[in-house]
């Protein structure tokens, strides 16, 4: 009996040992996990740094080997002759009147076709609405053309026309639009018809404002969607000054062979800087707009 | 209740009920006529288009049946490159792209709020800069002499290890398509990441304590709990992002233009340089029906396969 109790003592605490050791070794494999990620994040970052950094090299520094970490001679000569050899200013501005644009005109029908998508119940609904889901999911190449044709017997090249208005509509936001006002309680809607509101006044009054941070949403994914078309706004413009800023500095690659590479990545700090900031400001629209688009419709 | 009785809901004609409902008409209508002008119809007109020889004088334009479809598969052997390439590239990027955020998830999820927030940005950053921005970069990083990749592979005994020379990246067929690859996975990890780690958010803390509770292992509840949990978000991850790396376009036209020896040669890349370089808009439209089939077939059995495992 004694023997007993002490070799089940004896197996008890090797037992425990085990358990303790794999806890350990499990602790030790999660750590290492942890620096693994921690790692990556700053693989991530890298070339956003590396470009960075870069706008400051001289081109003596940029190709030398081993590479400089850190520019050693700081130069600003590189934006010099990106803002006074090339009209990068106005190709800024180009920018930001598409992206707005876009953003502006997909807010306003988005919100209003959204409303009626997720609040109203009409005839023909549910096919209206899988028909923009389904464009939303397929790729544009095939309608790329057609429009591009479209945009030259409308004479909308190099005009900023062509750059906003085929993006009116923009099922994404309709989309992202009817899932947040899904959620907003009949009942209220109901109370403000009762006292006398016009369909336009619910929508304005009471569903509008309830509706802000899928708006906000909208708006950002809207812009940088209109900031990042690089495929359309490089084949609809030509002349310099309608270029927009992405498609302005990535002309600069064709011509690495005699641009110094400074240049390019100043042109390329450039295009990043004004995503950046709003990226910084609205983080959380951007988290929302990803994870509210993504729940099942 | 009488009246309504009196008025039972069958008997109103169709016409009636589009009359009722023509406020929310109205209110998709701002949306609706765009989309028919600008996406419905020349999505419509690219099916058409298709079936024409067709350049820039739109007079000369001549529909020649399966012409370009036939002429496709059977005579050109870049576009049948190209549609391997892609192939290929779906293939490397996809499955890397979600192991990659599911692990980052679940490692990053239990940390703190700031350390997980810092992850998500340093990940949605390339996202938000943009294709054209990073592409700009890595060129310079990827070059052979004086890249900041082969100093770092130096540095850890890349080449020392298997002693070969350095490798030129982009300028070298059996790297190049897998340096592209690389550029793509760089941006396609953080809108995955953002939704595995809202997902992950919806999980019960109880579902896991109860796991613990039956003396359930880390590993085993990873399997047998949070990946099934996460299957959803799996799907829409899996079938998004094999969608977008489809289309991939960016890299290969600022990077490498298709080369060396057609080595990155992409569906999408032959569409641009057909319509917009060589002006032959029909047999860059066949191209885009190609595209269009292919990924719509494959998204179409993502969903069916492992759609109808998910319950909603």
């Amino acid at each position: 009996m004694a023997d007993f109790t002490v070799s089940q003592a004896k197996a008890e605490r090797l037992q425990l040992q085990k358990a303790v050791w794999s806890a350990r070794l499990t602790r030790l494999l999660w750590w290492l996990a942890v620096l693994v990620v921690i790692v990556g994040s700053l693989l991530s970052l890298m070339p956003i740094y590396w470009m960075i950094t870069g706008s400051f090299k001289v081109q003596h520094d940029a190709i030398a080997y081993p590479p400089e970490l850190f520019p050693t001679h700081p130069t600003l000569k590189n934006w010099e002759r990106l803002l006074a050899g090339m009209p990068t200013l106005r190709w800024l501005l180009n920018s930001f009147i598409a992206a707005s644009g876009v953003a502006l005109l997909g807010v306003i029908t988005s919100t209003l076709a959204g409303y009626a998508f997720g609040k109203k119940r009409f005839p023909g609904q549910n096919l209206l609405f899988w028909l923009l889901l389904l464009t939303m999911m397929l790729p544009k190449q095939i309608s790329l053309i057609p429009l591009f044709i479209m945009m030259r017997d409308l004479k909308w090249f190099d005009t900023y026309f062509a750059l906003i208005i085929p993006y009116a509509a923009y099922p994404f936001g309709i989309f992202l639009v009817k899932q947040f006002m899904q959620g907003i309680p009949n009942d209220l809607l109901d109370a403000a018809k009762i006292d006398g509101a016009s369909e336009f006044g619910v929508f304005w009054h009471v569903v509008l404002p309830l509706t802000k941070p899928a708006v906000g949403a909208l708006a950002i994914f809207a812009f940088m969607f209109g900031w990042n078309d690089y495929i359309w706004q490089l084949v609809v413009t030509n002349k310099q000054t309608m270029l927009t800023l992405p498609v302005g500095v990535s002309k600069l690659v064709a011509g690495w062979a005699t641009i110094d590479i400074g240049v390019g990545m100043a042109g390329a700090t450039l295009a990043f800087i004004p995503m950046l900031v709003i990226f910084l400001l609205f983080q959380d629209y951007f988290v929302k707009g990803i994870t509210v688009g993504a729940v099942k419709g | 209740m009488t009246v309504s009785a009196a008025y039972p809901e069958r008997r109103r004609t169709w016409w009636q009920k589009i009359w009722e409902a023509r406020a929310a008409y109205l209110f998709i209508l701002p949306a609706y006529i765009p989309f028919i002008v600008f996406v419905l119809y020349p999505l419509l007109n690219g099916l058409r288009l298709s079936f024409y020889e067709a350049g820039v004088n739109k007079a000369k334009w001549r529909f020649i049946g399966f012409d370009n479809f036939v002429r496709l598969f059977t005579r050109d052997d870049v576009f049948i490159i190209a549609l391997k390439n892609t192939f290929l590239f779906v293939l490397i990027v996809v499955p890397v792209v979600v192991v990659i955020s599911i692990f980052l998830a679940v490692i990053v999820y239990p940390l703190p709020r700031a350390a997980q927030s810092f992850v998500r940005m340093s990940f949605y950053m390339p996202v938000v800069s943009g294709g054209v921005v990073l592409a700009m970069v890595w060129i310079w990083i990827f070059n052979r002499d004086f890249g900041l990749l082969n100093y770092l592979l130096e540095a850890v005994g890349f080449y020392q290890l298997l002693g070969i020379p350095k490798i030129g990246w982009l300028a070298q067929t059996e790297t190049a398509l897998l340096s592209l690859a690389m550029v793509v996975i760089s941006w396609s990890i953080g809108q995955p990441l953002i939704l595995f780690l809202a997902a992950l958010g919806n999980i019960s803390e109880e579902l896991y304590d109860a796991a613990k509770i039956d003396g359930a292992s880390g590993w085993q509840i990873f399997w047998k709990i949070t990946l099934p949990l996460l299957q959803p978000t799996t799907l829409f991850v899996l079938v998004t992002t094999t969608i977008n790396v489809f289309q991939v376009f960016v890299v290969v036209l600022l990077m490498t233009l298709g080369g060396p020896a057609n080595a990155t040669q992409t569906i999408v890349y032959r569409i641009y340089e057909n319509a917009f370089v060589f002006y032959k808009y029909g047999y860059g439209a066949a191209m885009g029906v190609v595209l269009l089939i292919i990924v719509g077939s494959i998204a179409y059995f993502q969903f069916k396969l492992l759609g109808q495992e998910v319950e909603y």
